[in-house]
């Protein structure tokens, strides 16, 4: 029988018809007439005392079921740092934060009981930068930082400052890495907050039953985090949470924290149960929800004459905003990811998570290697200038291969890291490098190409797990049932693939559960890290044979042989030499019964499941562990059109080459390197929080807070590299985030090409430009 | 979501109209006009407007004119960017509203509502300031025709209980030579950095600005400068610069000193591209 | 007259069928849409009118229902996703993988459909000034520029000229 391969298919993704009919439902999408809605007060100051709340005026309200404010069970949450009161307490430490919600009969309600609240504020001096937030003294943001409780191991806030968090990383000896440069480059890097921007805002609802049960349906990218979390901040047994995900609008990251399920639980609390809805606007969205971090960096490298980097010293510092979420967590994936894909064997990096009083952030695309990816490939292109050699030959010279160690000194493999030379050699043709990178035209017009690699591993915790349950149906096709969450990439229908290929079967014939149910679906960690392929894939490859174990065993008493004389294919079990003869899944699934009515085996159910693979904490002093099962790599271009008069740009081609190890379904994962190259130009070009002098987020609305429109994009050009990763399903490895990584670098090193100045900066405005060029006064003459 | 109620009213006249406005405020309550609507949905939920009836004047057929009749270009004022853009009388009104929020919007913003809208930039207003046109506003008094000069100081300035009926452009201007150009901070879909209309008659050319200050202008000091031919453009338009009658914006769009190199620079491809069109 | 004070009976043409629905001025058409009638396909992005997320057609021109109040559809003829009906665009966009989370997906397939109903010949310029109305987070709006082209009469163009 031949082999039909199901991956490597455009299979297109099951849900794909519901999407195009408006019959795809979302978590808002849902409302049942006892539904009642909650609005969020939000505070007008970035740091201030409360001195005090009248909600008297609100809860006199016609239609008002509830008014809550901090003192409402009063509990801290975080799961790395417990810093977090859900609604702020005595002091608001964000513009946006929530200091009171008002449950009532209809949003209407809700927004008219809001006006009617009156906060007494004391403001108090607004930690408004990274550089604000270090000084030695400055206004302390948690006062109490020394006696938090920290859930997460390996975290260490310093007490009496701002900082949150400090990962180190001590590789090899600097003073020999300094002493064998020759050249030695410095430069310090800014970067600013800005928005996940999921087209959905962030919402959720919940009930508490009189059994005890709490049931929270959410657009939520963890819903056994959300559940566990319930659990533990209010003492609910972690069974009596019920967590219920449908498909969700966009996530990026922003999806991955627990903040709008606090709010409505508490709110359905406070009127004995009943469901409450707690849907961001989009202003909430922007700014009461965390965001993705800012960053300030100063790195310094030194290399011989031929190029080879001898030596990496960096500082980070995360501006992880008012509270600490996941920001430490991001402060380590970037100092344990600081070489980019480079061996470099002498590394002194001190990577912080610092607070402010900005918007509190959360993981966003990337998990912070946009961000150093961005300091660290600028300076490449800096490093090759001052060589006066070519930034693809640099790049290659030093491109991480195996044997190397990477700064947490984990070993590199070519299954565990894929082939950076090759993704570069395929890139070098793809953009046309041996022509001049900057070209002038006859219109005045400038055309430059600039380039990125970049590399990334997940930053899981140790012990991250999936698990999957195969059910079946009477007529032998598969119900695949685990909690990855559909965000968008597909990945239900890339598992279903996965399912398909291991089990020999059409694709069709297996069901994807595609909505998640703590209570039904088996744990996955979280949909995040680009590990759901990797991680949901592998288990299913268990839950597969599993499977296959199962149906051989009652085949084989059917067909009387031993099971190790049976295959599988398309829904039989059969003799491998005689596939005539065979039995269908079908009369086994549900136990096999003889002519004469007795039957035999049962309900046949798979299950398998995975749990990350020695991952170790990294040492507090040397930054020595591991964090990721592997790393993908990739290299990016971007070609631009540049205006010399105008100080202005066009994006004309953007390119990427990754190494995805195994390509399950191409024209989804084109699409998903393509979605992320576009975020990058986005971050490249535009997209930044904007706060004024006393730490007023300026731009809340989307008109702007400016994303990349149809018709801005460039021509995209997406290559795959397959270098098995030997653990991964298939060899398939992570790739979901990698598109945006390297974009805000390429696209900064054509334009610092073009018009000829450094931008360590984004994003890159013609305004910034001008500035940059001119000085930034108006000079007619 | 609109945090408050408020009376619907669509008469088909505007004595209609214009009477309901009238005993409406009369009992000391707020009244508005609706056209398009877009400006006040987006104030309303952000609590930043109220009101207790609106007054719908998009079944009035007299505010649904669209029509080049007897030397004169009549557009009411509940006719849509979209169709004035799609039906094109006027090519340098079109351009100016093509590139007014986004194509979708325009089909519902309306050129009275975006000329008598809060919003600073009301880029509609200058083709018709640069056109010398004439407005048509009506309270319970009855109509008048009137210069939109006469009229606007920043703002069409209106009573509470007027609304706007029509605009009248002469038919003389429709086929002048005109331009104009939009800049934004980065994008195509945004609020203007600063928008210049600019039309050119027998006497000379004519300019209205959007984005650089608060308000859209039109300003004879300035004009003067632009069109003194015995001076070097740069100069012209660095004394122009200098007599911009109001503090030039400085806002998250661009820097004052931003908008000035970029006011520069358009200022010089308009001049120039009348110099070519000679 | 018309005159509405209160929530009232009123009649909407939706999807080709005469609906009676409740609904009081200050109702936004999005919101009728979604709870009274069901529709959920044009989804709340911003409510603001900048996401275009929630794009239906308003006598066959698109309209971002967020920024329209219900008792102004009164006597208009309403199109929504759940009434697209096979309509060429909705293949397209799958074809093309035009989407990935999906929830811009409605409104921009009313724009396309609109724009291919009303200008079937549509240049570039003309699709990119309709088409800048919506925003996608998830694709790179690649998809969606061929997912539009391939019910557009560019697939002709692009036989004969050869150029994409």
């Amino acid at each position: 029988m031949d082999h039909i391969p199901r991956i490597k298919v455009n299979t297109l993704r099951k849900e794909a018809w519901d999407k195009v009919t408006g019959a795809a439902k979302y978590n808002g999408d849902i409302h049942t007439p006892d539904t009642l809605y909650a609005k969020m007060l939000t505070s007008t100051h970035a740091h201030a005392s409360i001195k005090s709340i009248d909600t008297s005026d609100a809860e006199n309200l016609d239609g008002v079921h509830a008014v809550i404010t901090g003192d409402y069970i009063p509990v801290l949450s975080g799961s790395l740092i417990k810093d977090k009161p859900p609604i702020a307490r005595n002091k608001v430490r964000y513009f946006g934060e929530p200091i009171a919600v008002v449950v009532a009969s209809s949003k209407e309600k809700a927004m008219q009981a809001i006006k009617l609240i009156k906060v007494d504020y004391d403001p108090l001096p607004v930690v408004n930068s990274i550089a604000n937030s270090i000084k030695s003294d400055a206004t302390l943001i948690h006062e109490s930082l020394g006696s938090y409780d920290c859930p997460a191991k390996n975290v260490y806030p310093k007490p009496g400052s701002n900082i949150a968090h400090h990962t180190k990383i001590r590789k090899g000896n600097m003073n020999k890495g300094w002493a064998e440069s020759d050249v030695v480059i410095e430069s310090k890097f800014k970067i600013p907050q800005s928005d996940h921007l999921a087209m959905e805002t962030r919402n959720s609802r919940a009930k508490i039953l009189p059994d005890g049960n709490v049931i929270i349906y959410t657009s939520s990218q963890a819903p056994f985090a959300v559940r566990k979390n319930l659990s533990e901040l209010y003492n609910i047994p972690e069974g009596n949470v019920i967590v219920r995900v449908p498909l969700v609008g966009g996530a990026f990251g922003g999806k991955a924290t627990v903040q709008t399920e606090y709010i409505a639980y508490l709110a359905s609390k406070a009127v004995g149960g009943q469901m409450v809805e707690v849907m961001n606007s989009r202003e909430e969205d922007i700014s009461t929800s965390p965001c993705k971090i800012g960053l300030e960096a100063q790195l310094k490298i030194g290399a011989t004459k031929a190029g080879i980097i001898k030596a990496l010293e960096c500082i980070y510092y995360a501006d992880n905003g008012a509270y600490a979420s996941t920001g430490p967590r991001m402060a380590k994936a970037i100092a344990s990811d600081c070489s980019g894909p480079y061996n470099i064997e002498n590394i002194h990096c001190d990577s912080f998570a610092v607070y402010t009083n900005h918007t509190y952030v959360t993981s966003y695309r990337g998990f912070g290697h946009a961000e150093f990816t961005f300091c660290m490939e600028r300076m490449m292109d800096k490093l090759a200038a001052s060589l006066q050699m070519d930034p693809i030959e640099l790049r290659l010279k030093n491109a991480i291969s195996p044997g190397d160690l990477s700064p947490t000194q984990s070993k590199i493999t070519l299954s565990n890291t894929g082939n950076l030379t090759d993704c570069i050699l395929r890139l070098k043709e793809l953009t046309n490098w041996q022509e001049d990178r900057v070209v002038k035209m006859d219109n005045g017009m400038i055309r430059a190409k600039g380039m990125s690699c970049f590399w990334k591993t997940s930053t899981s915790p140790t012990d991250a797990s999936s698990g999957v349950i195969l059910t079946l149906n009477t007529d032998g096709s598969i119900n695949l049932n685990c909690s990855a969450v559909e965000i968008g990439p597909g990945m239900k229908t890339t598992l279903a693939q996965i399912l398909a290929e291991k089990m020999k079967m059409d694709v069709e014939k297996i069901h994807v559960v595609m909505n998640v149910d703590t209570q039904v679906s088996p744990n996955h960690w979280k949909t995040v890290a680009s590990m759901t392929t990797f991680m949901v894939g592998n288990a299913v490859i268990r839950a597969a044979e599993d499977l296959i174990y199962q149906l051989r065993s009652i085949a084989s008493v059917v067909l009387r042989c031993p099971p190790d004389d049976l295959d599988i294919k398309d829904q039989k079990i059969y003799l491998r030499d005689r596939p005539e003869i065979y039995v269908s899944f079908k009369n086994v699934v549900y136990g096999y019964m003889y002519p004469d009515g007795t039957c035999i085996g049962g309900q046949i159910i798979g299950r398998g499941s995975y749990i990350m693979r020695h991952l170790k904490t990294l040492d507090k002093e040397t930054g020595k562990g591991k964090t990721g099962a592997s790393w993908t790599v990739g290299a990016q271009a971007v070609e631009i059109e540049y205006d010399p008069k105008r100080y202005t740009y066009r994006l004309l081609k953007a390119i990427t080459v990754i190494d995805v190890g195994k390509v399950i379904n191409p024209k989804t994962a084109t699409g998903l390197i393509m979605g992320g190259m576009s975020m990058g130009l986005g971050l490249a070009t535009r997209e930044e929080f904007l706060y004024d002098d006393v730490g007023v987020l300026e731009d809340t609305s989307l008109r702007t807070y400016k994303l990349i429109r149809f018709g801005e994009h460039p021509q995209y050009i997406v290559d795959f590299i397959e270098t098995p990763q030997s653990d991964g399903p298939f060899g398939a490895r992570g790739m979901g985030e990698h598109g945006i990584l390297g974009m805000p670098a390429a696209f900064a090193n054509a334009i610092s090409l073009a018009a000829k100045a450094e931008f360590d900066m984004i994003p890159i405005s013609p305004e910034l430009i001008w500035k940059t060029k001119t000085g930034g006064k108006y000079d007619p003459i | 979501m609109i945090p408050f109620d408020f009376k619907y009213y669509k008469p088909g006249t505007i004595e209609e109209a214009t009477d309901i406005a009238n005993k409406t405020l009369k009992k000391g309550k707020k009244i508005m006009y609706y056209a398009g609507g877009t400006e006040f949905i987006s104030m309303a939920r952000m609590h930043n407007i109220y009101t207790d009836a609106i007054i719908d004047i998009k079944g009035i057929p007299e505010c649904n004119t669209h029509e080049l009749k007897n030397n004169e270009l009549t557009i009411g004022s509940t006719v849509t960017l979209t169709s004035i853009a799609e039906q094109n009388f006027f090519p340098l009104l079109s351009l100016t509203v093509e590139r007014i929020a986004d194509h979708t919007i325009q089909d519902k913003i309306t050129l009275g509502g975006n000329l008598a809208g809060t919003i600073i930039y009301r880029e509609a207003v200058l083709p018709l300031m640069v056109t010398d046109s004439d407005i048509v506003i009506a309270n319970t008094y009855g109509k008048k025709r009137i210069p939109l000069k006469d009229i606007f100081d920043k703002r069409i300035q209106l009573q509470e209980d007027e609304m706007i009926v029509k605009v009248i452009i002469k038919e003389q201007f429709l086929s002048l030579p005109s331009i104009h150009v939009k800049r934004t901070k980065n994008e195509k879909i945004d609020y203007p950095l600063i928008t210049i209309v600019a039309l050119k008659d027998d006497i000379g050319i004519n300019f209205a600005f959007s984005s650089i200050c608060e308000y859209p202008f039109r300003s004879s000091s300035m004009e003067n400068f632009l069109n003194d031919n015995s001076l070097p453009k740069d100069e012209r338009i660095k004394k122009a610069i200098d007599n911009v009658p109001d503090k030039i914006l400085n806002d998250i769009s661009g820097s004052s000193e931003y908008r000035k190199f970029m006011f520069h620079s358009m200022l010089y491809e308009i001049l120039t591209h009348f110099e070519e069109v000679n | 007259m018309l005159e509405i004070s209160d929530s009232t009976i009123i009649t909407l043409n939706v999807n080709g069928k005469d609906r009676k629905i409740v609904a009081k001025p200050s109702d936004i058409l999005l919101h009728t849409l979604r709870k009274e009638l069901g529709l959920t396909g044009a989804k709340p992005g911003c409510e603001n009118g900048d996401c275009g997320a929630c794009t239906i057609l308003v006598d066959d021109w698109p309209i971002k229902s967020c920024l329209m109040l219900t008792v102004e559809a009164i006597g208009k003829r309403i199109l929504t996703v759940e009434g697209l009906n096979d309509a060429p665009i909705q293949q397209a966009f799958v074809e093309n993988w035009g989407f990935q989370c999906g929830y811009c997906t409605s409104g921009f397939l009313m724009v396309c459909h609109s724009l291919s109903k009303i200008h079937p010949n549509a240049d570039e310029q003309t699709i990119q000034n309709w088409l800048q109305s919506n925003l996608c987070r998830c694709t790179s709006y690649d998809e969606i520029e061929n997912a539009i082209k391939s019910i557009l009469k560019w697939e002709v163009y692009y036989e004969r000229t050869g150029r994409k």
